[in-house]
């Protein structure tokens, strides 16, 4: 028995013309030591099949547990409400089993560090092997086989000698890219990568988000890029959606959101961004302050405490998340000017 | 050139390390930092960036003798420190200090902050207790944390942002010469980074500090550092004042550095792919003979393989080690970026067109 090639997986879902992931008013609270944290707090977006979308935000804004929350992969102290809908078919409530089986052939996850997702006691074909015969029925020949092309795809460079390596003699690019085979093992039709170039190297990371972003092409998948890094995402994104304490704040095509920020964070974060053309010793115009406590969120916007332009109103009231330009949401009273430089 | 004289200087420093294979049998020698040469000035931020493995941080403990270099000399001040005995050292190194990547693995858990910061005054045997606690409040202040609210925390109580400030505490506490920063700033989120990058200009210019400043992001190394120093592979390939390297790199794998960084702006992103460097660095095992960037460089000719390219001043105070080095008018970033987004954006859609055609999926 040969591996279904992609066109073969897909098949099935030639006529489904939706979104492929389409999330409505997610929310996940944890209870830690009697204390209610609130880690995302209605999170709506929508993945359209091919298409590349990276969500922004600093630790703790969600971005990471939202995504996790997708994939099934939060503990049992995670308490998930709203609706996550594949192709149109609900998953929050499906069992642990239903989940397993969607995992791998319906979207995959590529994490930070490859050397903590990989066994360091096996060598690399043989656990890129064993989740290829996971999630489809071949012989353990047909899986050696499909491993070994798997590297191929990933072009990991002498994939037949690194086959039978550990990980420990691989480099962390290499790594990821074990790890992105394992994550293609059943094509996928949504791949998220959670800050799955950050450990990298600069000349590393763009060979690994080429690779990605070939891939996304190549076999029609589409990529959720998580990063704390909007330099990442205006490089290799068509949307971006940007994130603090747990919910959305501006979500726009990549081009426009980057000529036109409308949302006071959006702007400070991409004022933190290091930059070439910026002279030696310059200061980052920088606010101070940290992201509100997830255990008691405040009635208004909750970017508010540290924003150059709050009011009294932003205090007092959440402003929603709606769409004010074409294509372009942002939740804020007094946004940013049009067409302000950034 | 002529420059005041350096507060620090690293001359032909050599450090290597014996690696085993299983057995105990000898494995080879990691050529970790090969003859490497620089100066920081006084009041001066030099810059070093390079990738994993470029020897970057064991040049920071080289010239920390820590431990100490194979061959070369590390001038502080003038005084060899290569050659000096560990008395001797351990009084001059209270004016070079160490600010590290993680900042909840270079700080005691069971430590609270005031003790933290005051531990290299107790070493010194600096001033009495009460002066000891004085002078502890004064530089949690300087960093921007309340002493009253954060001197009696532990590590765990602070955030990463906050735990690097109390590591530039303890560092600033002996009023150093020279900080040396290894990726001081790496694990923090961007807007935390930014403070704390701020915060290193503050001290700057209140203290006159001078920073040996060491990071793979060429962006952030840019904005803090007077000059920059581009290591691969245990060696400098470029040192330049940071805005000419920026605007005019000659070597190649500057070029390839400042390509590869992600650009916050989709209409000037980054050059086209193709003139990307490819694959991964050589082992410092075995490293290329001549030139060791040849392996991965573009413009790599016979001659490299062959001759190993010296540093030598192209520029004003700016020096590469390349034998085909980049002319000024190819290194234009600004002219080559709008061009190479418009053909990267323009070869997206065709492919993407092209997947479409082709496999007839959605």
């Amino acid at each position: 028995m040969t591996a279904p090639g992609p066109v073969a997986a897909q098949a099935g879902d030639a006529q489904w013309a939706g979104p492929l992931l389409q999330i409505a008013d997610l929310r996940v609270r944890f209870s830690q030591r009697g204390r209610q944290v609130h880690a995302v707090n209605g999170v709506s977006y929508s993945v359209w099949p091919g298409t590349t979308l990276a969500i922004v935000g600093e630790s703790g804004s969600g971005k990471t547990v939202s995504s996790r929350a997708v994939m099934g992969l939060l503990p049992g102290t995670a308490a998930v409400t709203g609706s996550v809908r594949f192709q149109g078919q609900e998953l929050l409530g499906l069992t642990d089993a239903q989940m397993r089986s969607r995992r791998g052939r319906d979207m995959a996850m590529v994490f930070q560090d490859p050397s903590r997702s990989l066994n360091p006691t096996m060598r690399v074909g043989i656990q890129v092997a064993e989740a290829v015969r996971a999630h489809l029925r071949l012989d353990r020949r047909a899986a050696h086989d499909r491993a070994l092309e798997l590297l191929h795809l990933v072009r990991l460079p002498m994939p037949r000698r690194r086959f039978v390596e550990y990980p420990h003699q691989l480099s962390g690019g290499m790594r990821q890219r074990v790890m992105i085979a394992i994550a293609l093992a059943c094509h996928p039709k949504l791949l998220i990568a959670d800050e799955a170039t950050t450990a990298l190297d600069v000349t590393t990371q763009a060979q690994i988000m080429e690779l990605l972003i070939e891939l996304s092409e190549q076999l029609g998948m589409a990529l959720v890029l998580i990063s704390h890094d909007l330099g990442l995402a205006a490089s290799y994104t068509d949307e971006v959606i940007v994130m603090y304490a747990g919910r959305i704040v501006e979500q726009a095509p990549t081009p426009e959101l980057f000529s036109h920020v409308r949302m006071p964070y959006t702007k400070v974060l991409l004022d933190a961004i290091p930059r070439l053309e910026r002279s030696s010793h310059s200061l980052f115009p920088v606010i101070g302050g940290q992201p509100p406590d997830m255990v008691s969120l405040p009635p208004g916007c909750p970017f508010a405490p540290r924003c150059p332009s709050a009011q009294e109103r932003c205090v007092q009231e959440n402003p929603p998340l709606a769409e004010h330009d074409p294509g372009h949401r942002w939740a804020c009273w007094y946004p940013c000017p049009d067409g302000s430089p950034n | 050139m002529t420059a005041p004289p350096a507060l620090l200087e690293a001359r032909h420093v050599v450090q290597e390390f014996a690696v085993r294979d299983s057995g105990g049998v000898r494995g080879g020698v990691v050529q970790a930092v090969s003859d490497v040469s620089f100066e920081v000035r006084p009041g001066e931020t030099l810059g070093i960036v390079g990738e994993t493995g470029s020897g970057k941080t064991t040049l920071a403990r080289s010239v920390l003798q820590a431990p100490r270099p194979k061959s070369g000399q590390v001038l502080f001040q003038g005084t060899d420190l290569v050659r000096l005995r560990r008395r001797k050292l351990l009084e001059i190194r209270r004016h070079l200090q160490m600010v590290f990547q993680d900042p909840f693995g270079s700080l005691d858990p069971m430590w609270r902050v005031s003790q933290i910061v005051e531990e290299p005054l107790i070493a010194y045997q600096i001033g009495s207790s009460a002066q000891r606690k004085q002078r502890v409040a004064e530089v949690l202040d300087l960093v921007g944390l309340d002493p009253g609210r954060y001197g009696a925390r532990r590590p765990r109580e602070l955030s990463g942002g906050q735990c690097q400030r109390v590591a530039i505490a303890r560092a600033v506490a002996l009023a150093p010469a020279l900080i040396i920063c290894d990726e001081a700033v790496s694990s923090l989120d961007t807007l935390i980074q930014a403070q704390v990058l701020n915060l290193f200009e503050r001290l700057r210019g209140e203290l006159g500090l001078s920073y040996l400043f060491i990071a793979h992001d060429l962006a952030l190394v840019k904005q803090v550092s007077d000059r920059v120093a581009v290591m691969y592979l245990g060696k400098l390939c470029e040192v330049g004042p940071a805005d000419s390297i920026y605007r005019e790199p000659f070597h190649p794998y500057t070029r390839a550095l400042i390509d590869s960084i992600p650009i916050p702006d989709p209409a000037a992103a980054p050059a086209r792919p193709a003139e990307r460097i490819r694959g991964e660095p050589p082992s410092p095992i075995s490293p290329p003979s001549g030139c060791r960037f040849r392996t991965r460089c573009p413009r790599a000719a016979e001659r490299c393989a062959l001759d190993e390219p010296q540093l030598r001043a192209l520029a004003d105070d700016h020096l590469v080690a390349c034998h085909f080095p980049l002319i000024p008018q190819e290194g234009r970033h600004a002219a080559a970026g709008a061009d190479g987004a418009t053909a990267r954006r323009d070869l997206r859609a065709d492919t993407r067109a092209g997947a479409n055609d082709g496999g007839g999926r959605v």
